[in-house]
């Protein structure tokens, strides 16, 4: 398959900080790619070498063939950038910002008055193109964020957190509207502190930690190679619950997180049922595991901010 | 060493195409949005200056260099809008669009390149400077206080000068941790200049070293000679030091404080 990023030995530091730290990767032409990780990760500054805005110290990085060093006029022509904080333009109304964004690619008027009805259409932001950008809910504006990285007709659509501070309803419009770019063949890297979200839109993760990325591949993959099917989630209040749980499960991965235990098995379905009908536990959980586990698993440490 | 590179990175030749009047075109779409307030300033500020000072104040004021005190502040209120108009467009103006609105940081994710964003930004400032000085040009000359055909050059050394002012104005800008910090060049740069440059009273009367020192640091003592050489029509050679002297300062800043926004925008 064809890549239309590649990084080797990608490093980014500010001053004596490393931010990214001698990572390699590869997006393939139509992949729905998610770097994950808590803040602090890197998963920004990663995405923000991509798209030029920040010049990387070490390594190599080229997106579609361009080298980013030399070419960033011709990438940035070809990536769509949905940036983690709102920079519309609020001098402007939400046509209007459209329209503006557009001049600075070289489109000319009447195509970009096209293809910004066509966005505000898909983006459902119809009614509120004479809209002043202080008047739309927190959860419009990042449409309207997304609307304005697809003015260009990106080979390569970056979003960078494109969910973080939206309520439940607002997120699931904004991963239908991801779904369906990705059916539509975009190739999309996102960034994302959200399971969940990962989960629900990557064909693949990254998952990032110190800088690094500590593991990657399909999302399933990663769950099942990392924490089996289910995962058993008990209080512990005594040694004696602790050792029983080593006992029977030997082979199986301990990770505290505040009070709770957290027990991972490569064992089948039905174990951790089997176990507690003979030690009847109180506060006990089993659920089916999740990334949120692998990451847990992997760093010791929940993701929490 | 280090010394050396900073130098070259900050006097570097910026490479800037087409692109940076597309920022200008945003920052002008802006302005005409709010056009009817915008030329409320640059039509009053001049009216009252002229009735206060020209009129009344000049009623107890002998001619000043053979002309009534009215005639002698009037292109000095051109100049001083081209320096308004500049300053503030890319001081306060320009900060919050880089640090509240993060526009330049959304310009810069497409082909626009940070340099030709600043440059935009500077030519806006020269046209807003020019804007606001032909106002004030237009009321000072329906006052009838213009005497030579030579003011129809007002706009295009307001353009010149508004680039100059727009330069070092980048330059605080590119410092300025909050929009604050402003007040400092504010009160130590632009007022004592509003009031030393030859504006109010002739730099002959202010003691030979002072007379110096103000033709040396403070750009706008040249651009009233100027605008005061092209309202009366008294032209001489030695205006063509005092063009090269903005040619030089603004060639200098212009270069300068696109070198420093980079730095300040790309880390």
């Amino acid at each position: 398959m064809a890549s239309i990023v590649v990084a080797k030995e990608l490093t980014k530091k500010f001053g004596e900080f490393t931010a990214v730290d001698h990572v390699s990767f590869e997006v393939h032409k139509g992949e729905c790619v998610g770097f994950l990780g808590p803040n602090g990760a890197g998963k920004t500054t990663t995405v923000r070498m991509v798209y030029c805005f920040l010049p990387p110290t070490e390594g190599e990085l080229t997106v579609a063939g361009y080298d980013v060093k030399r070419h960033s006029r011709e990438i940035k022509r070809l990536v769509g950038v949905a940036p983690q904080e709102d920079n519309l333009d609020p001098d402007f109304t939400v046509l209007k910002n459209l329209l503006v964004y557009a001049r600075y690619f070289d489109l000319p008027k009447d195509e970009a008055l096209r293809r910004a009805m066509a966005q505000l259409k898909f983006f459902q932001l119809e009614e509120k193109r004479d809209m002043h950008i202080s008047q739309l809910s927190t959860g419009m504006k990042r449409r309207l964020i997304l609307a304005r990285a697809l003015i260009n007709n990106p080979q390569l659509l970056l979003l960078d957190e494109p969910t973080t501070g939206l309520d439940p309803q607002a997120r699931h419009l904004v991963w239908d509207e991801v779904r369906t770019l990705r059916r539509q063949g975009v190739t999309t890297i996102l960034t994302t502190h959200y399971m969940e979200e990962a989960a629900a839109l990557c064909d693949r993760v990254l998952i990032m930690g110190g800088g690094r990325i500590i593991e990657q591949g399909a999302p399933q993959e990663l769950v099942r190679k990392h924490v089996g099917e289910d995962v058993l989630e008990v209080s512990v209040d005594d040694e004696n619950t602790l050792q029983l749980l080593k006992t029977r499960f030997p082979e199986a991965t301990f990770e505290f997180s505040g009070d709770r235990l957290y027990v991972f098995t490569q064992h089948a379905h039905g174990v951790f049922e089997r176990f507690l009908t003979e030690y009847p536990l109180k506060n006990v959980t089993i659920r089916n595991a999740n990334l949120e586990d692998v990451f847990l698993k992997l760093t010791g440490r929940r993701l929490k901010e | 060493m280090n010394l050396k590179k900073t130098f070259s990175e900050l006097f570097s030749v910026p490479r800037l195409t087409y692109r940076a009047w597309k920022v200008w075109r945003r920052d002008f779409d802006v302005f005409m949005k709010t056009i009817r307030i915008n030329f409320l300033p640059s039509l009053i500020e001049p009216i009252l200056y002229l009735l206060a000072l020209g009129v009344g104040l000049g009623g107890f004021v002998a001619p000043v260099e053979g002309m009534p005190y009215v005639k002698f502040i009037a292109p000095a209120l051109v100049a001083i809008s081209v320096m308004y108009g500049a300053f503030f467009e890319n001081t306060y103006a320009s900060f919050v669009r880089m640090y509240f609105q993060k526009t330049f940081d959304a310009i810069i994710a497409t082909p626009v390149s940070v340099e030709e964003v600043i440059a935009g930004e500077l030519l806006w400032g020269a046209t807003r400077a020019t804007i606001n000085s032909t106002t004030v040009l237009a009321v000072v000359a329906c006052f009838g206080l213009i005497s030579s055909p030579a003011a129809l050059l007002v706009p295009l050394l307001s353009f010149m000068c508004g680039l100059m002012f727009a330069s070092i104005a980048m330059c605080f800008t590119a410092i300025a941790a909050e929009i604050d910090f402003f007040n400092y060049p504010s009160f130590l740069f632009i007022t004592p200049m509003f009031l030393l440059s030859g504006t109010f009273f002739p730099l002959s009367t202010l003691p030979p070293a002072a007379q110096v020192a103000a033709q040396a640091v403070l750009p706008l003592t040249h651009v009233v000679i100027l605008s005061r050489s092209l309202t009366t029509g008294v032209l001489s050679s030695s205006l063509l030091l005092n063009t090269a002297w903005v040619v030089g300062v603004t060639a200098v800043f212009f270069v300068l404080s696109i070198n420093m926004m980079r730095k300040r925008l790309i880390k």
